[in-house]
C-alpha cells in the first residue's frame, strides 16, 4: 500500500497548478469562490480553455481527444481545479454522452459528435426522467415511432438540467412496448431546434432556473441519430449512469468546499470565541473532516479498481451516497455557522458586478440557498434510496 | 392531566385556522411575502380584529391571554399557514412594554394600530442574550444610542422600536442592560432592509447617536428580556409544530399517491421506516413545545431549561423533517411551485432564530449544572 503520490505525479500537480494560474480567468474563479451565478458563456469559456490544452475530455481515450491521464492524474486535476475555484465541468456532453458514443456509437457518430462536444459546438442536456418515470426510469413513455428514415417523437421529459442552454438532448425513448419494459427503450439524439420541441422552465426552491420540462410533439428525428441498436438503449443508459454517479460524488469539490467552510468557521464568532472553538461545532467539523478523509481514500480505491477493469457496481453506489451526504453536510454546517445571517437572502447579490450593500459577513450571501439547492444531490443521478437498493442487491444475493 | 386546550383557546384556534384557510392560502402568502413590504397591513388589521394579537397579552394590558398555551394555539395556526406578518416581534416587544408598564402603547399594539419590534441580538454573539455591546449615553432628558442589531424580523415595518443597550456615563457602562424606545421609530436610525430566504423581510439596525428614551428602570431590563425571549421561543416552537404537521400530512399524502415501480412509494419499507421516524420525532417535538409553553409561567430556571430543551428539539427535528420530506418527494420536493418547499425553508430557518440547536443544548446543560 502506498498512499503518497510519485515524484512524477507531484510534478504533474505543479503543471496543473501552473495551468490554472495562467489560464483560469480570475473573473470566473472569483465568481465560483464567492458563490455567484455562472452564465452559459462562463462555462463555455472555461471548457474551451481546457479543450485548448486537451484537458477537457480528461477521461476520454487519447484517440478521441483525451489526454491519456492515469487515475491519480485525474484525481490530482480534480482536486487542484476545485481548489483554484474552477467551475465544475458541465457533464452532459463530455462526461455522459461522450463515453456512451465512444463505447456504443457508430464510426460516423463518433466522427461527427465527439469533436462537436470538444469544441463546444453543441451543448447537450439529458432527457431521461419523465413525470411518471423517476426512480422507475424504465417505465418511461416518451415514444419514438419509425416513419421512413425518421423517428417521430411524442411525449415529455422533465428535470432537464440547463436545458435552456442546450441545442441538443440525448433521450431515452420507448420504441417497443412488448416484453420487459427495459427491452423497449432506445437512445436517441435530438436536435432541440426541430419543430415540435418546447422547453419550459421549472423554478427550484432557491428561486433559480436550473431545470426544465421538455415537450415533444411530432418531432422528426433522423434515424442516424439512434445510438447503438433499437431497443438496446437501457444498456447504454445504465453505462452512462455509472459515469454520472461517480461524478456526483465530486471529492475535489468537497475538499474545496470544506476549506471554505473552515474559513467561515474560523472567522465567525460565537459565545465570545471563534466558532471553531465551540466544542459542539468543533465536533461537527471533526466528524465531517474524518468522513471526507475516509471518502478520499474510498474514492481512490474505487477508481483504482475501475482502472483494473473490475466493474464496481456496489462501490460506485457507495461513493454516490457518501459523496453526496458529505457535500450536503458541508453546506449544512455552513448555514449553521452563519447563525441568523443564514436568513437574509438578496438574490441580486449573486449576480456578477453586484454593487449593493452586502448583508452580514461577506461570504454569507449564497450559503442558505446552496444548502437548499444541495438537497438535489441525494435525489438525482439515482436517488440515494435507489443506490442502497443497488448495493444490497449486489451484496445480499437473496 | 388534560392535554386538551380550553374551550376558549380551541375556539380561537378554530376561527384563526378558518380565516387563514380562506384568506391566506399559499399563493396569497407567497405574493405577500415577495411584495416590497414583505407583509400585508390589511391582513394584519383583519387578524387584529379577530383578536389574534390580544390573545398574546394578558388582561392587565388589555389582552385576554398571554400564557404559554395562548401563544401556542396562535403560533401553531400561523405556522400552518406560513404567516409572514410580524407576530414574533409583536409578541416579544409587546411583552417587554407590558412588563415596563407601557400599557397605553400595548393597547394600540393589540388594536393593530402600531407595530412594534424588539431589536436585541447583535452580530458578534447573536445567540447570547446577555452579550450586548450597544451603548446609551445621556443627553439632556434623552439618550443617544450607538451600536448595531442583527437580523430583526420585519424591522422596516415597525412603527416603534424597542432596543436594548448598556447605559453609560462618562465612559462607564452599566453592567446590566436597559431598554430604550427610539424616538420616531426606525425613521431615526439606519435600517438595512432585505428579503429573507424563508419569506418576508428582515433588517439590520445601525445606531449612531440615535435619540431614544429609557423604558422602565435603568439597568433593570434583563429579567424581562429573558422572559420575553422565552415567550418568543415558545412561539417559534409552536410555529414549527404547525409547519411540521403540514409537512407530515403532505408527505404522507405523497407516499400514498406517488407511484413508481407499479406501486405507491409508501409501499417501500425504506420509506415507511423513515416516515415513521419523522412522525415519531414530530410528536417528541410537540411534547417539548408543550413543556415549554407550560413552563413559561413558572420560575426562571425551570422556564429557561424548558425553552432551551424545546428549541434544541425543534432545531434538531426541524432539520430532519425538512430534509426527509424533500427527499421522500423526490424532484418535485425541490420546486418552488410545491408548497412543501416553502414550509421546509421556514422550518429550517426557525432553527436560526433565537438560538440554534447547539446553543440551546449547551445552555440547557449549563442551566442544569447551575441549578
Ligand atoms: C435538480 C435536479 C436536476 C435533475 N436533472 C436531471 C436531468 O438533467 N436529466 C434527467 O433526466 N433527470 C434529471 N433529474 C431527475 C432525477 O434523476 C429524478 O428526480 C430522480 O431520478 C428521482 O425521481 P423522481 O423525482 O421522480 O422521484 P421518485 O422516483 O418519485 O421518488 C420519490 C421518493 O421515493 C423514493 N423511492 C423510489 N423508489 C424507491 C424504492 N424502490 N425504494 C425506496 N425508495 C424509493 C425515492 O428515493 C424518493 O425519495 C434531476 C432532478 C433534480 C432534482
Amino acid at each position: 500500500m502506498i498512499l503518497t503520490f510519485t515524484p512524477e505525479e507531484e510534478a504533474f500537480r505543479e503543471e496543473v497548478r501552473g495551468f490554472l494560474k495562467e489560464k483560469l480567468p480570475a473573473r470566473i474563479s472569483e465568481k465560483v469562490r464567492t458563490g455567484k451565478r455562472l452564465t452559459k458563456a462562463d462555462h463555455e469559456e472555461w471548457h474551451s480553455l481546457l479543450n485548448e490544452r486537451r484537458w477537457y475530455a480528461n477521461h476520454w481515450p487519447v484517440e478521441h481527444g483525451g489526454p491519456g491521464w492515469t487515475i491519480p492524474q485525474r484525481h490530482i486535476f480534480e482536486i487542484e481545479a476545485a481548489a483554484a475555484h474552477a467551475p465544475s465541468i458541465i457533464p452532459f456532453g463530455v462526461s455522459m454522452l461522450g463515453p456512451v458514443l465512444i463505447k456504443y456509437g457508430s464510426e460516423e457518430q463518433k466522427k461527427y459528435w465527439l469533436p462537436r462536444i470538444l469544441d463546444g459546438s453543441d451543448w447537450w442536456c439529458q432527457g431521461y426522467s419523465e413525470p411518471g418515470a423517476g426512480s422507475d426510469l424504465a417505465s418511461l413513455k416518451c415514444a419514438a415511432v419509425r416513419d421512413g428514415d425518421h423517428y417521430v417523437v411524442n411525449g415529455q421529459k422533465t428535470w432537464t438540467t440547463l436545458g435552456q442552454h442546450a441545442n441538443m438532448i440525448f433521450c431515452l425513448v420507448r420504441t417497443s412496448s412488448e416484453g420487459k419494459k427495459q427491452e423497449g427503450i432506445s437512445f436517441l439524439l435530438v436536435d432541440m431546434n426541430t419543430p415540435g420541441v418546447e422547453v419550459r422552465p421549472i423554478t427550484l426552491l432557491d428561486g433559480e432556473h436550473e431545470v426544465n420540462e421538455v415537450f415533444f410533439t411530432d418531432v422528426r428525428v433522423p434515424v442516424e441519430n439512434l445510438v447503438g441498436e433499437e431497443n438496446k438503449g437501457w444498456t447504454y443508459a445504465k453505462y452512462l449512469l455509472t459515469y454520472e454517479r461517480s461524478n456526483i460524488a465530486d471529492v475535489g469539490k468537497s475538499v474545496a468546499a470544506f476549506a471554505h467552510l473552515r474559513h467561515i468557521v474560523e472567522t465567525q464568532q460565537r459565545g465570545g470565541r471563534r466558532l471553531a472553538d465551540d466544542p459542539l461545532f468543533a465536533a461537527r467539523m471533526a466528524r465531517l473532516e474524518i468522513d471526507l478523509d475516509n471518502m478520499r481514500t474510498t474514492n481512490l480505491r474505487v477508481l483504482a479498481a475501475a482502472g483494473e477493469g473490475t466493474a464496481p457496481v456496489a462501490e460506485s453506489s457507495m461513493l454516490k451516497i457518501r459523496g453526496t451526504e458529505i457535500r450536503q453536510e458541508i453546506t449544512n454546517l455552513a448555514r449553521r455557522a452563519l447563525g441568523p445571517y443564514a436568513q437574509p437572502f438578496v438574490s441580486e447579490a449573486l449576480d456578477e458586478g453586484f454593487k449593493g450593500e452586502p448583508v452580514g459577513p461577506d461570504y454569507a450571501a449564497p450559503i442558505a440557498v446552496e444548502y437548499f439547492n444541495n438537497r438535489k444531490l441525494s435525489i438525482f443521478g439515482g436517488s440515494n434510496e435507489v443506490q442502497r437498493e443497488i448495493i444490497t442487491k449486489a451484496i445480499l444475493e437473496l | 392531566m388534560d392535554f386538551q386546550h380550553s374551550e376558549d383557546r380551541q375556539m380561537l384556534a378554530d376561527s384563526l385556522g378558518r380565516y387563514l384557510q380562506q384568506q391566506y392560502p399559499i399563493d396569497v402568502r407567497n405574493g405577500i411575502s415577495a411584495s416590497d413590504a414583505g407583509w400585508s397591513r390589511d391582513k394584519w388589521n383583519e387578524l387584529a380584529e379577530l383578536g389574534v394579537i390580544g390573545a398574546l397579552f394578558d388582561e392587565r394590558v388589555g389582552g385576554y391571554g398571554g400564557t404559554g398555551f395562548d401563544i401556542a394555539v396562535v403560533f401553531e395556526q400561523l405556522g400552518r399557514a406560513l404567516v409572514v406578518e410580524p407576530f414574533l416581534s409583536t409578541l416579544m416587544a409587546g411583552r417587554l412594554l407590558a412588563a415596563m408598564g407601557e400599557t397605553a402603547l400595548v393597547e394600540q399594539v393589540i388594536a393593530g394600530e402600531r407595530v412594534v419590534a424588539f431589536a436585541h441580538s447583535e452580530a458578534h454573539n447573536p445567540y447570547d442574550l446577555a452579550d450586548i455591546a450597544t451603548t446609551a449615553s445621556p443627553s439632556g432628558d434623552r439618550w443617544l444610542l450607538k451600536g448595531g442589531k442583527a437580523v430583526v424580523p420585519q424591522l422596516a415595518s415597525a412603527d416603534e422600536l424597542i432596543v436594548s443597550a448598556h447605559a453609560q456615563r462618562d465612559g462607564e457602562a452599566d453592567a446590566a442592560v436597559s431598554l430604550f424606545r427610539l424616538d420616531g421609530g426606525s425613521a431615526q436610525a439606519r435600517v438595512q432592509d432585505y428579503p429573507m430566504v424563508d419569506g418576508g423581510r428582515g433588517g439590520d439596525l445601525w445606531l449612531d447617536q440615535t435619540p431614544a428614551s429609557l423604558v422602565g428602570g435603568q439597568g433593570e431590563a434583563y429579567p424581562a428580556i429573558e422572559e420575553a425571549v422565552a415567550a418568543g421561543i415558545v412561539a417559534l416552537c409552536w410555529e414549527a409544530v404547525g409547519v411540521m404537521d403540514v409537512i407530515r400530512d403532505a408527505t404522507l399524502d405523497y407516499l400514498r399517491t406517488r407511484k413508481q415501480f407499479g406501486v405507491a412509494i409508501g409501499k417501500f419499507q425504506a420509506l415507511q421506516h423513515r416516515m415513521a421516524t419523522v412522525a415519531l420525532e414530530i410528536e417528541q417535538a410537540r411534547s417539548a413545545a408543550i413543556n415549554a409553553a407550560d413552563a413559561l409561567g413558572g420560575d426562571r430556571d425551570r422556564r429557561e431549561r424548558a425553552v432551551s430543551a424545546a428549541k434544541y428539539t425543534i432545531g434538531r427535528v426541524g432539520t430532519l423533517v425538512a430534509e426527509e420530506a424533500i427527499q421522500m418527494h423526490g424532484g418535485i420536493g425541490m420546486t418552488e411551485e410545491l408548497p412543501l418547499s416553502h414550509y421546509a425553508k421556514r422550518l429550517t430557518m426557525i432553527g436560526h432564530q433565537l438560538g440554534d440547536e447547539d446553543h440551546h443544548l449547551a445552555r440547557y446543560s449549563a442551566i442544569g449544572r447551575a441549578a
